[in-house]
């Protein structure tokens, strides 16, 4: 922690608010003010340290109350990890595994097997905030990734690229960081060996390492001479003098909007490299950190936005719509867009923004309010009030709390002329406000 | 036993997302008893499409109150010169040149192709060693018709072997890879309205970085018949003022986050209003008839025909073409379906515009972020390259190549990928000057270092 500053500030239910939505999906109902009650410190290590997982709430189900098929079924796998992210106990590893499907970006477009990307989450999830070295290992002879990036068609005989390119630039050092077109073709030669069989049933099957493919030559790497294989690829990758100033600062854009200044950015990486490559103390680091604080607020990615919703009304994953709806709103788990995965910087345009709007209906229509049987009180004010309470009262900001109360006095305005109106506006004025905070950009940011 | 490669291939989860939207079809909620129609209006997507559009359009607008940003961008639409039309499409991935138009006369061609030679085919007519790849029976129409322009070796010097800087490179039309506005982007933003969202329109899941901008809105949509909202048990004059505040919260907030999303839904809250007489059962009609596909690419381009035809006030649009181009594997099966579906929608477009009289206001603009190397992989596919085919579609394109077809023998750079004829910073120039008539030098950095070619006529 030497060196990275903490904040020093106020830590009451707003920042642990925004922390549970940096490092997890949002607070269940209370959950801000519990952690608030431990101070940032015990908060950022419960977090970083969350102990054995429990699933809180009802188990996921499918639009017919069955059970869900994540290997089989299309757009189970969705709802599967959806229902984690709803559920868990231990909100950071999940949206590391999140931050990690995106960072090793893997579509099951390439893959063809929500077994096999089920696989990989797993392993995310399993190193989500250990070793990065170990991860980059797991990684590079994962399945899916071999699928994904043509690693098992790498021979000695057949180099193919793919992998060794996006590797360096995407997954340790950046576009054109300390590493040349000749060191792309040099590590592809160092990753083959890989190969898999394809079966006519199950499709691609056996994975595994034959050193018969593999190139044993020497090879020059980042001007490193020897007989390279893939262990030393991501050795080298890994001790690569770009590589802890590209990973600090690929890590801190998920948790922080504003790049880091100088002094943290080098912080950090002495605390990456003397922690050999651990991913915990720089992860806690970044979540203590002012920035995270005072800094303006981040867009939450689709899927954080929705488990956000659902967390917060208590309601457990009972329909597998949530898939077809985050595509909506530019996220489908596992089939980020391509290798380099989802532009965090541009979540929200008119499309997804419209998907937006279709999670929260769905989030709201089982408890839409009938106008022809409920009641609502025919008054502006006590109709917001309410709608505020539904959500639990997120803080809306003044602009948003004017329209919303705008909205509502014009719309009993427009009942006057019907006692009809005067009965049934008030409940739909109702659903509409619900509607409207959660599309508002309180509830889109955070 | 064989299987496409798929990698950074964001076409297939267009697919993808096509299919979710059919299920999302399937899954919307039955419009509730005593729902009244939408907007209030009457106004049917016959009733509009019988009519003179723009006409129509008015009509809706002037049902509505205080929508003043539809009736003066309608207006300044139906008023004046109508505007110019680029349409880009992306052949994402990075499309394979050599099969595009394949140099099955150059005599390295099959030492260098020996599995993936193509044989055969319509000799090109500017270059007698090049060859139309089959799928594109339908651009080689066009361009008998005189309304194509070929662009064999277009790319740029030292090109970057990565999809997502070379891709972004094209994107904001320099060699910069932190410039963070696109090059349509920045011409809109000189010449762009505060108002009109969709002067600088993606037709697509998520909108195309070469539309983002730094000052005026831009938006994306899936298609001009799928921007409805609705939300449950909220129907009639209650509906229509949920619906107007959408652009109204959150107006002016300090925090960066929260302008992003305020921004964001002001551009839907516009959109959704140029957009009201699309939303309806019938779909789009069109006075040719598309390509039938599971792929949304045709359909898109039918929409935007008839946005085009309503008077609609757009001005750059991007679009993703259907197909896998990253071809690492399994090449000709991948390549060819691409290319059929791209080239026979693009036909029916032509078609469209030529139909409706709208086909010397538009320009398509086929461009992929780098070509595919010489030599193949050994897997049926080839690897990363640097120059590859571009094409320019029109009635007023200049119709001579530009550039020309370097050859395997002296045109491969060392590490054997096909070297730029043509830069693509100077055919951004040259549309900015000849389609936009603006200066390129407020758009394109260095622009004066490019030369144009005349690619309008």
């Amino acid at each position: 922690m030497a060196g990275v500053a903490a904040w020093r500030g106020t830590f009451g239910a707003a920042q642990a608010e925004r922390l549970l939505w940096r490092a997890g999906f949002g607070p269940r109902p209370g959950e801000a003010q519990k952690l608030a009650r431990l101070g940032l410190e015990g908060a950022v290590h419960k977090l970083t340290n969350p102990g054995r997982e429990h699933l809180v709430g009802h188990k996921p189900h499918d639009d017919k109350g069955l059970p869900l098929a994540p290997f089989d079924a299309w757009g189970h796998d969705h709802v599967w990890w959806l229902d984690r992210m709803v559920r868990t106990s231990r909100p950071l590893v999940e949206r590391m595994t999140l931050i990690w499907h995106d960072w090793f970006a893997t579509s099951n477009n390439g893959v063809g097997s929500q077994r096999l990307m089920i696989n990989q989450n797993e392993l995310f999830r399993q190193h989500g905030l250990g070793s990065f070295h170990d991860l980059l290992l797991d990684v590079t002879k994962d399945p899916a990734m071999l699928l994904w990036l043509n690693g098992s068609d790498n021979s000695k005989d057949s180099p193919n690229e793919n992998y060794a390119r996006e590797m360096m630039e995407l997954f340790t050092l950046g576009a054109d960081h300390g590493y040349t077109e000749g060191d792309v073709r040099q590590q592809a030669r160092a990753l083959t060996g890989f190969r898999n069989s394809w079966s006519q049933n199950s499709g691609p099957v056996d994975f595994r390492y034959d050193p018969e493919y593999h190139d044993p030559g020497v090879k020059t790497i980042f001007h490193h001479r020897g007989r390279f294989t893939w262990k030393d690829s991501c050795r080298l990758c890994v001790s690569h003098p770009d590589h802890a100033s590209f990973f600090v600062q690929k890590l801190w854009s998920y948790f922080v909007p504003e790049a880091p200044d100088h002094g943290t950015q080098r912080a950090l990486e002495r605390l990456y490299k003397r922690s050999k490559y651990e991913v915990r103390p720089v992860v806690a680091a970044i979540l203590r950190h002012p920035a995270l604080y005072k800094g303006p607020r981040l867009v939450k990615p689709p899927v954080v936005y929705n488990a956000g919703l659902l967390r917060r009304i208590k309601r457990g994953i009972d329909t597998t719509a949530w898939t077809w709806l985050d595509s909506m709103a530019g996220q489908q788990l596992f089939y980020p867009p391509n290798v380099a995965g989802w532009d965090d910087t541009r979540w929200l345009d008119t499309a997804t923004w419209r998907g937006r709007w279709w999670i929260a209906q769905y989030v709201l229509d089982r408890q839409a309010l009938d106008p022809g049987h409920a009641h609502q009180p025919y008054d502006a004010k006590k109709l917001l009030d309410h709608a505020c309470r539904f959500w639990h009262n997120p803080p809306l900001g003044p602009d948003t709390h004017h329209a919303l109360h705008t909205f509502a006095h014009r719309a009993l305005s427009d009942a006057k002329g019907a006692d009809w109106k005067r009965e049934q506006y008030p409940v739909m004025v109702q659903n509409a406000l619900r509607q409207l905070i959660a599309v508002s950009p309180e509830l889109q940011a955070a | 036993m064989t299987r496409p490669c798929n990698h950074c291939d964001g076409l297939s989860r267009s697919r993808m997302l096509h299919r979710a939207l059919a299920e999302a079809g399937r899954g919307l909620p039955a419009i509730e008893p005593g729902m009244p129609l939408p907007a209030g209006t009457g106004l049917t997507r016959r009733h509009f499409l019988a009519k003179s559009i723009g006409a129509a359009v008015a009509v809706y607008g002037g049902s509505l109150l205080g929508l003043r940003a539809f009736e003066d961008g309608i207006a300044a639409a139906a008023s004046g010169p109508a505007a110019p039309i680029l349409v880009s499409v992306f052949l994402e991935g990075g499309a394979d040149g050599l099969s595009v138009l394949s140099p099955q006369g150059d005599p390295l061609y099959k030492q260098l192709r020996p599995q993936l030679a193509l044989a055969g085919g319509t000799q090109f007519a500017e270059d007698d060693r090049l060859y139309w790849h089959p799928a594109l029976g339908g651009l080689e129409k066009l361009y008998s018709e005189k309304k194509v322009t070929v662009l064999p070796a277009v790319g740029y010097t030292h090109a970057d072997q990565s999809h997502f800087t070379s891709r972004h490179y094209w994107e904001v039309g320099a060699t910069a890879a932190t410039l963070r506005t696109g090059w349509l982007g920045r011409y809109l933003d000189r010449v762009g309205k505060k108002d009109n969202p969709l002067q600088g329109l993606s037709l697509d899941d998520t909108l195309a970085p070469a539309l983002a901008t730094a000052k005026v809105p831009v938006a994306s949509i899936s298609g001009p018949d799928q921007y409805d909202f609705y939300s449950k048990r909220v129907w009639g004059e209650v509906e229509q003022r949920m619906l107007e505040t959408i652009g109204l919260m959150g107006h002016q907030p300090a925090d960066a986050g929260l302008r992003t999303a305020g921004n964001v839904a002001a551009q839907v809250d516009r959109l959704r209003r140029q957009l009201i007489p699309f939303q309806s059962s019938n779909g789009i009609s069109s006075p040719v008839p598309y390509p039938q596909s599971n792929d949304p690419f045709p359909q898109r381009l039918a929409g935007l025909a008839a946005m085009l035809a309503a008077g609609l006030p757009l001005h750059c649009v991007a679009l993703t073409a259907p197909g896998e181009y990253d071809t690492h594997a399994d090449e000709p099966t991948a390549l060819t379906d691409g290319l059929q579906l791209t080239s026979d929608s693009l036909l029916a477009f032509q078609r469209d515009l030529e139909a409706r009289g709208l086909a010397d206001r538009v320009l398509v603009h086929i461009w992929s972020e780098f070509g595919r190397r010489a030599a193949e992989n050994g897997d049926s596919g080839t690897d990363h390259g640097a120059a590859g085919v571009g094409f320019l579609v029109g009635t007023r394109v200049a119709g001579n190549m530009v550039g020309e077809f370097p050859g395997l023998q002296k045109g491969l750079d060392t590490d054997g990928n096909v070297s730029a004829t043509s830069d693509f910073r100077g055919v951004y120039a040259a549309l900015l000057e000849q389609w936009f008539n603006v200066d390129a030098a407020a758009v394109i950095p260095q622009a004066a270092s490019f030369s144009r070619p005349k690619l309008v006529a």
